[in-house]
Parts: C-alpha cells; sequence; structure tokens
C-alpha cells in the first residue's frame, strides 16, 4: 500500500504496513533521524512531531491515519516562535546529552504557539510528556520563559 | 478420595458454576423478577450494573482528581497528565497527543475518537455505591441528563462502548454494552431507586 504525506511542506511516499508507526517511516524511510525513538509506547516524548500543528506522538500514530495531515519534524521547524526557542535553547546551553532535546524543543514551541505567557505550572504540565534522563528540566523551563519574554518584546527572534 | 466422594465434588461445583454467572457476564434483567419488592428489585439491578460503572475501563477517566488513572489497578497516569480547561489535557499535553482514534498495538496505547475524561463534577473514583447512582440521577452530575438520555448515554455513546473493546491486554468490562444498556433500562423502569449506604 502506497501512502502520500506531506512531511515539511514537502509531499513524500510511503509503501508498506499501512499499521507502521509514523516515527519509523519518518526516520527508517525518510531519512529524517532528527526525530528520536526513546520507548515506542508514548511515555517519553522524544518522537513528537507537530501534525496539523499539535504536538503528536510519532510512535504511537499509525501512518495510515496521515494523509491529508501536515506534518512538521524538526528539521521543518521554521516560525518565529521555533526560532526564539531555539535561540534561547542555545543561549542557556540546554542540552546535555541531547537525546531528548528535539521532542523537547517540539512540545516547547507547541506550547509557545498556543500560549504566548506561560507560567512554571503551564510548562510543567504541558511538558510532563517529555522525559530527560539528564534532568534539564530546570534549564528547559528558563529557556520556554526566556523565548516568551523575547516573543513578548517584539524583538526579531 | 473416594470415587464416590470425588465425583460428588465434581459435580457440586459444576451445578455451582452453572447456576452462578461468571465473572465476566452480567445478569439479565429478567433474573431479578423474583427479587423482593420493586424498590428492592431495582436496587438489585442497579448493584448488578455497576460492576460495570465500577470496573476499572470506566473508573480510570471517572478520577476525583485532576488526573486520569490507568490500568487495572487504577495507578496514576504514566505521563502526567491533568483534565485541563476541557477535560482533554493541558496545553500541549492534550489527551490526542499520545491516544489515536483507534487503539493501536505497535505501542499499546488505547485510542478512540473521542478520548477525554469525565467532566469532575461526574467523579466515581472514591464515592461509595449510593453516591454514585445519586450523582447519575442528578443533571448537576450527569451532563443535565434525563435518565432517559442516561439510558442513551450508556446504551449507545461509542467511547462509552470501548470499556467493551479496550484492546491489549486491557481486561474488558463485564458483560457487553447491550446487556449494560438493558439493566439500567430496566433499573430506570423500576424506579431509579439507589443503594442505601453502599
Amino acid at each position: 500500500m502506497t501512502i502520500s504525506l506531506n512531511i515539511n511542506g514537502k509531499t513524500r511516499e510511503f509503501s508498506g504496513d499501512p499499521d507502521t508507526p509514523l516515527l519509523w517511516v519518518i526516520r527508517d524511510d525518510l531519512g529524517l533521524t532528527g526525530t528520536k525513538y526513546g520507548c515506542g509506547i508514548a511515555q517519553c516524548g522524544a518522537c513528537t512531531v507537530h501534525v496539523d500543528g499539535v504536538p503528536l506522538r510519532s510512535c504511537s500514530s499509525p501512518v495510515a491515519t496521515m494523509p491529508g495531515r501536515a506534518i512538521t519534524t524538526i528539521e521543518g521547524l521554521s516560525s518565529r516562535v521555533a526560532k526564539a526557542v531555539q535561540k534561547a535553547w542555545i543561549e542557556l546551553d540546554v542540552a546535555q546529552c541531547g537525546y531528548c532535546q528535539s521532542g523537547q524543543i517540539m512540545s516547547a514551541v507547541a506550547l509557545l504557539e498556543k500560549k504566548a505567557k506561560l507560567s512554571d505550572r503551564d510548562i510543567d504540565l504541558g511538558m510532563a510528556g517529555n522525559i530527560c534522563r539528564c534532568a534539564t528540566y530546570q534549564r528547559i523551563r528558563a529557556a520556554i520563559h526566556l523565548a516568551s519574554k523575547r516573543l513578548a518584546s517584539g524583538d526579531p527572534p | 478420595m473416594p470415587r464416590s466422594k470425588a465425583w460428588f465434588a465434581v459435580s457440586v461445583l459444576a451445578s455451582t458454576a452453572a447456576s452462578l454467572s461468571s465473572a465476566d457476564d452480567l445478569r439479565s434483567p429478567e433474573s431479578f423478577s423474583s427479587t423482593g419488592n420493586q424498590a428492592e428489585r431495582s436496587r438489585a439491578i442497579f448493584i448488578e450494573a455497576a460492576r460495570v460503572l465500577q470496573h476499572p475501563r470506566c473508573l480510570n477517566c471517572h478520577p476525583a482528581a485532576v488526573r486520569p488513572t490507568q490500568g487495572e489497578d487504577l495507578h496514576p497516569h504514566s505521563p502526567l497528565v491533568v483534565r485541563g480547561i476541557d477535560d482533554r489535557g493541558a496545553t500541549a499535553l492534550r489527551c490526542t497527543t499520545c491516544h489515536g482514534a483507534a487503539n493501536f498495538a505497535a505501542s499499546g496505547v488505547p485510542g478512540h475518537p473521542l478520548w477525554h475524561m469525565a467532566p469532575r463534577e461526574m467523579a466515581w473514583q472514591g464515592k461509595s455505591l449510593a453516591q454514585i447512582c445519586e450523582q447519575i440521577r442528578d443533571p448537576r452530575h450527569n451532563g443535565g441528563r434525563t435518565l432517559a438520555q442516561i439510558h442513551e448515554h450508556v446504551a449507545r455513546d461509542s467511547l462509552v462502548g470501548w470499556a467493551w473493546r479496550p484492546g491489549g491486554s486491557r481486561e474488558p468490562a463485564p458483560g457487553t454494552q447491550e446487556e449494560f444498556g438493558a439493566l439500567i433500562a430496566a433499573w430506570i423502569e423500576s424506579g431509579a431507586v439507589c443503594p442505601v449506604g453502599q
């Protein structure tokens, strides 16, 4: 079965089992390895992508449900919010081992796209599904606050 | 054990099994026809239906607090998720972040197109059977439904129906949705009487 996918604005084809998790298609078939495999059971958030603008665990999403939907991976992030998050992440040196960070950034961008001004609790609850074994949570929270502040001030990211 | 005693034991066990419904079955409304007066019959029917209401497949998404539970032992949902303002999760961590439109065998994550928690006022966890029953009758705690609408909801709603099609190793609710609906209909017809102090 051939499935047509819109990934990062480009049309890509997948031929195979329609029950294949989107994560495997993204990584193994399309070579977009920025999205990570962490657990395979929607427990860690490393595989987070955006589908129609909202975060989704690609390990728990059959590729058959994706035609007609806009998929964005970490490689395709380009919005003003995404740039602000990227800049804050670099500035605060958030990543340690880095394995979970693409998932963290996908969730952080989705959070800021939905809500510009965030409390610590908003961040903690919105990011609770993204686990970091290096425990960089404090820097993640600080970087989201920093990105939020920059976006609110109107500074170019 | 002498052969005659062994046969007796086997026959007693067999007849006992035949007279009791299994843990997976629900009794039919007709099986309550000889139960006491109408109020007692109504209570007894509700108690049977409550085997579904108090099953983990139902209780997990009727929590008293902001966080749903999961599993047969009602342990806190992992990852940490909360009901949010619309019972569908927090900003950027919605139910649909992980739960798709159908159960997904590859990840083991259950799914349904309408996946969400029951509203706070419909919390059942930590409540007695009598309290759950009163809530179900009370429009302030049942989503503003009449009893007829309650029957329609439990007998036809497809998210309620997921409880019998949970996928994976999850135990389905007892009986079938149709049987559950028949019990609730019989409870309503018999006066919708609630258990006392249970």
